[in-house]
């Protein structure tokens, strides 16, 4: 396996093994999250380093992955647009707003999944439920939250922010 | 190797101690006795009737996933000062919940109610059933599993027969490689989690997981590695469904075909108990058949998969003479007549026998008889030494080599380099071979052809058979009657599933008559009668029989020898 890790981010990973000290199995949700942290997603060889690092077996990190759709087994754009879909801003227009964003940025694939602008820019996703019913439609870019995203305008207000 | 039952199972749900307090638990309106920590799948079967389940498994950890075995459950009912309410016969109430739990997850306790029949349960059962089918391909007419698979079984027994499901079903990997003697439909696939768990608590290889979620849930191993473990047929028998199938086996027989013989498997010292599937001279298939003494319900794929030589085309169905050097098929009648009276024309030391490790008892019987009578002063057999392992595989690959020390055929192979250079020395001039290959002991077609005379019992083709003058041809080990002594020391029967191929005959068949053909003959006419005079003979064996043998063997005491 040909993967080289920065000592800093090693010693990370050695942290978060060190919270679990009865079964070291149990650090791999947290072990993956640092992992998609640092590198945006999961790739193959982080699935056989993590079964390596925990002493497990590989299937059993796959079976992870392959549950929780937050983890990525590819790479995604550089912006992370989250939309919610969950019932409040379903109703609220979130199939509008995805689809703006889709528009704005370009990004193509299946709404199931995510899609990803063919410059590498922007992936648009449908995630569930951000916890803000009463301001619907909702999104998140990366890590802050945006509210009331129900116009086009609105949408491209956003984007600038994010180039 | 070791082979306690501990070590080879990590659960025994089934097997309780003796000492297992007992608790009172009202089953189905009958107040009943049960040890204590039995589950209640178990209760039901301690009281011959049956809770249906996919995922329990007596030797496997308790996942309760499949909901099958849903049962209403009740606590006795307390009053204010937690003390059991009593109905009218002294019995205490029970206050049933309104929610179903499963059996094989719930251990009884003190006073538990069970219901398995009450319209709550029965209801649930069809429930679950229509949930397990709804993606199911129902493809029972192409599938190996039919005739014997659960989903089918419990479909009719306990399912509502139709479905009302109208959504399109999941596509999943059909026919995916899980590696090199099994493939997995996961369409077929309950998700039980057998097999994974057999993988991982009872083989410690853990490379089977489910990946996905929700109704897109496969059981598979990771991209480019393989459930490659010597036993991992074992899971095929263990999926209740026809999702796991053994290439081998898949598409050669509908298995309601099959005829069912118990007997053992010959390719190693450890004589597993099998079941020997077969339909009219061909077997197809062997499975482990359950004996905790022995090999538990497991066996080895090495064990389970060599049984095609038996169906080989180049059986010998005919005994063979040999007239100016080239061999030709004659009766039994001729074979044997000559072959006794060429036999007689030597001298006890100018003959020897080659036996095997792979003989029963009886056969060994026979040979020591004729050794003795013929007077032969050189014979043996053929050890086979391989590699053994901590869970079923002996390192001694002869089936028999203890029946063969015991009844004085074998040297364990330190007569072999005599017979040799009795051979090259030309004081041994007649050779019998009795399912072995002489050059496999160490012997040359050279000297082979310096014998006068070989007998060959066997069957099929060797270098032996192509130098022997006289070929008699016999029965592999799932075409005969017999017994064998497994390397613990416990003598077990191997019992006859299907005749041997053409005019070929059971070995034992063969030494008596050849017998009878070279010093006299006796009243042996059964295999019976031959066991019973062996155990009148043979301390270690005295006073039993084939009967008494039973199916799951007998352990015999052998310190004395």
């Amino acid at each position: 396996m040909s993967i080289s890790l920065t000592p800093d981010f090693e010693k990370k990973l050695d942290e978060a093994i060190t919270h679990y000290p009865v079964s070291k199995r149990s650090a791999a949700l947290p072990l993956l999250h640092l992992w998609q942290e640092q590198f945006g997603y999961i790739s193959d060889e982080a699935i056989e380093f993590i079964a390596k690092k925990l002493e497990v077996q590989s299937i059993h990190i796959l079976e992870l992955v392959t549950f929780y759709p937050m983890f990525r087994r590819e790479p995604i754009g550089k912006h992370h647009i989250k939309v919610c879909r969950t019932l409040s801003c379903a109703l609220g227009g979130a199939h509008e707003a995805h689809a703006c964003m889709k528009k704005l940025t370009g990004a193509q694939g299946d709404d199931h999944g995510p899609c990803t602008s063919p410059d590498g820019k922007y992936t648009v996703e449908y995630v569930e439920c951000l916890a803000s019913c009463g301001t619907a439609p909702v999104m998140m870019i990366n890590e802050e939250f945006y509210e009331n995203v129900n116009s086009e305008e609105k949408a491209k207000e956003l984007l600038k922010k994010y180039q | 190797m070791s082979m306690s039952k501990t070590s080879i199972n990590p659960f025994n749900h089934d097997v309780m101690p003796d000492n297992t307090p007992l608790v009172n638990v009202n089953y189905n309106g009958k107040w009943i006795q049960v040890p204590k920590g039995l589950n209640v799948v178990e209760v039901t079967q301690s009281q011959g009737e049956f809770l249906p389940h996919y995922c329990y498994h007596e030797k496997l950890s308790i996942s309760g996933n499949c909901r099958m075995c849903l049962f209403e459950m009740g606590m006795p009912k307390m009053d204010a000062s937690r003390q059991p309410v009593l109905d009218a016969n002294g019995k205490p109430e029970i206050a049933w919940m309104p929610r179903p739990q499963i059996g094989c997850a719930t251990n009884v306790t003190e006073g538990m109610g069970i219901r398995t029949n009450s319209p709550l349960a029965v209801d649930c059962r069809k429930g679950v059933m229509e949930f397990l089918l709804i993606n199911h391909p129902l493809d029972c007419p192409i599938c190996d599993q039919a005739g014997e698979c659960k989903l089918q079984e419990y479909a009719s027994e306990y399912g509502s027969g139709e479905s009302r499901f109208v959504e399109d079903k999941i596509k999943k990997p059909k026919h995916f490689d899980l590696g090199k003697n099994i493939v997995i439909d996961d369409e077929r696939c309950i998700l039980c989690t057998r097999c994974i768990r057999f993988a991982r608590e009872v083989l410690d290889d853990d490379v089977l997981g489910i990946v996905n979620r929700g109704g897109n849930n496969t059981v598979t191993c990771h991209p480019g590695k393989h459930f490659d473990n010597e036993y991992s047929l074992n899971t095929v028998d263990l999926c209740p469904v026809g999702a796991l199938t053994s290439k081998d086996f898949r598409f050669k027989m509908r298995v309601w075909f099959l005829k069912e013989t118990k007997s053992i498997c010959t390719s190693c010292g450890t004589g597993c108990n099998v079941t020997i599937g077969s339909r009219e001279q061909t077997v197809y298939r062997l499975t482990p058949r359950h004996n905790e003494e022995v090999n538990s319900q497991w066996m080895c794929d090495t064990g389970r998969l060599n049984i095609h030589y038996l169906s080989g085309e180049d059986r010998f169905t005919r005994p063979l003479s040999r007239v100016k050097g080239e061999l030709y098929e004659t009766s039994w009648e001729d074979v044997l007549r000559q072959a006794g009276s060429r036999l007689k024309t030597f001298s006890g030391k100018q003959i020897s026998l080659l036996a095997s490790g792979r003989m029963t008892n009886e056969e060994l019987f026979l040979t020591k008889t004729l050794i003795d009578e013929l007077q032969v002063s050189l014979y043996d057999i053929l050890p086979r030494q391989g590699q053994g392992d901590k869970f079923l595989r002996s390192a001694d690959l002869n089936p028999n080599s203890i029946g063969a020390s015991l009844l004085g055929v074998s040297n364990d192979g330190k007569n072999l380099q005599a017979i040799k250079s009795g051979i090259q020395s030309g004081d041994i001039r007649a050779l019998l071979v009795l399912q072995e290959d002489a050059t496999e002991a160490g012997l040359s077609v050279e000297e082979l052809s310096k014998l006068e005379l070989i007998i060959y019992v066997g069957l099929a083709p060797n270098a032996t058979a192509k130098a022997a003058h006289f070929v008699l041809p016999s029965a592999g080990f799932t075409e005969k009657h017999g017994s064998m002594i497994n390397v613990k020391g416990r003598v077990q029967r191997l019992n006859q599933a299907h005749l041997p191929p053409g005019r070929a005959m059971d070995d034992w068949e063969i030494l008596r008559d050849l017998r009878s053909a070279t010093t006299g003959g006796n009243g042996i006419h059964t295999i019976e009668d031959l066991f019973r005079s062996m155990s009148a003979k043979v301390p270690a064996l005295a006073g039993l029989t084939l009967n008494k043998i039973g199916d799951h063997g007998v352990q015999l005491s052998l310190t004395a020898k």
